[in-house]
């Protein structure tokens, strides 16, 4: 579904992503741990193009990514992404937050949009918080509403990019939980995590990045209990 | 202190007054306008678009505002161009507030978080409607009272336009000097309307900023 050939990511003289390849398979969840400024977060921002690559190709089903003009807001709106700080907006409701861009983007009438946000924020465990403002809402809230938002637009891949480093710890399980049912239902993940055990319980495989590199990747029972690299022996140890 | 002569001249005070306020009220509108021209040219990623804009900026914020305002209504005449007083007077407020509401605006938008462009533009909006539903309205709520300010200036800098002959109230409040011999009180009745005028203004934006701070 997604195909990563040699992509690499410069911040003026810092390169941050030395060569990436990697493909994404449909329905597959993907998580990708390493070490802070290993360039995990910055590979998933390429993806959507939040950070413009400086090289190499993403193809995301028969597109390229990497040279899309216009249509770059069309495969936004098939990628779905989650942010560390949840960025939803605060000067709307949450069911605003939900309808807002399927309403302007998609030219989706209310009604329609509305039932579908209800649907999502019932899946989620918020209808009651459909009147809410954002700034009312606890952290774990926040981050289910936000996961619900990038849904209402129906995308076919969701990018999480470290969706529950800014949470406080009795929060972050009702995050972990909606990820984990998204993905029992066949969502395409890819995942940004410090969450070892979610990544071993959930992703079907786990990429190890350390210094712009993919050093290691396969199932992650394996990688973390039998790691073959000294790079990932030395992280793991750290973490686990 | 004598101010007897408000039976007879009063109504000059009003009528200067309300001269005033269509001449800000024009200033401020077109000036805002102009001004969000200006604030999204000093953002653009064209570099040739962001220098134009500070030049403008630069230019207009750097040289009194009279000398503008004799430039545009005696000296373009130079160029066979002809203004009415009360159109040169609202061409110098708007040009003069574009400039100021231009950074006020910058101000105001750089100051929204970059991660709501992001979320927005993630979820597949275009540049301009990221601009325009999210980082604005939140933009704009941040800058009420850096625009309050701004058009409390304006008030009282159109005093500066009866220089070139039109009837607002500080033209008015010299004729009525210069009618009645009366040198002081005919000031003191102008400073006393445009701080009514100003004053007002200022309470009902703080009611508006407490509105919309309260969502």
């Amino acid at each position: 579904m997604i195909e990563i050939k040699g992509l690499m990511k410069s911040f003026g003289k810092n390169q941050v992503l030395k060569g990436i390849d990697a493909t994404i398979q449909k329905g597959e969840v993907v998580a990708v741990i390493g070490p802070s400024g290993s360039g995990k977060s910055t590979f998933l921002r390429c993806l959507n193009r939040l950070e413009e690559p400086t090289g190499g190709t993403i193809r995301f089903k028969d597109r390229d990514v990497t040279a899309a003009q216009r249509d770059l807001n069309v495969i936004r709106q098939k990628m779905g992404m989650v942010f560390q700080h949840f960025n939803l907006f605060p000067h709307m409701s949450v069911l605003e937050n939900l309808t807002i861009t399927p309403r302007k983007v998609k030219g989706m009438n209310k009604e329609e949009a509305e039932k579908i946000a209800l649907e999502l924020l019932r899946s989620v465990g918020l209808e009651d918080k459909r009147d809410a403002r954002p700034d009312s809402l606890s952290g774990g809230q926040k981050q289910r509403i936000a996961i619900a938002r990038a849904l209402a637009m129906q995308p076919e891949v969701m990018l999480f990019d470290e969706p529950t480093s800014a949470l406080d710890p009795e929060m972050v399980g009702e995050v972990l939980d909606v990820m984990k049912r998204l993905a029992q239902n066949g969502m395409t993940m890819i995942i940004v995590t410090h969450e070892m055990g979610f990544a071993r319980e959930v992703a079907d495989r786990l990429i190890f990045m350390d210094g712009g590199y993919i050093v290691e990747e396969g199932l992650p029972r394996e990688v973390l209990s039998n790691p073959q690299h000294a790079r990932t022996k030395e992280f793991l140890s750290k973490v686990l | 202190m004598n101010f007897s002569f408000l039976d007879d001249y009063g109504s000059y005070f009003l009528n200067g007054a309300w001269v005033t306020l269509q001449l800000s009220f024009f200033g401020v509108l077109f000036g805002t306008l102009l001004g969000i021209v200006f604030a999204l040219m000093r953002l653009s990623r064209v570099w040739i678009v962001r220098i134009l804009a500070t030049a403008y900026i630069e230019i207009i914020r750097g040289t009194p505002m009279l000398v503008q305002i004799f430039i545009i209504h005696f000296g373009l005449t130079n160029f066979g161009i002809n203004f009415s007083p009360f159109m040169s007077g609202v061409i110098a407020l708007t040009i003069n507030s574009a400039a100021y509401m231009a950074e006020v605006f910058r101000a105001g938008i750089q100051a929204i978080d970059k991660g709501q462009t992001e979320a927005a533009r993630s979820l597949g909006m275009s540049r301009g409607q990221a601009m325009r539903l999210i980082v604005l309205p939140q933009a704009f709520r941040n800058m009420l009272p850096a625009i309050g300010n701004e058009l409390i200036v304006i008030i009282k800098d159109s005093s500066l336009v009866s220089t070139i002959g039109i009837a607002e109230l500080m033209y008015n409040a010299r004729t009525v000097q210069s009618s009645t011999y009366i040198p002081l009180e005919p000031l003191l009745v102008a400073a006393g309307v445009y701080f009514v005028m100003t004053f007002t203004l200022s309470q009902l934006l703080n009611v508006l900023e407490r509105r919309l701070g309260k969502r």
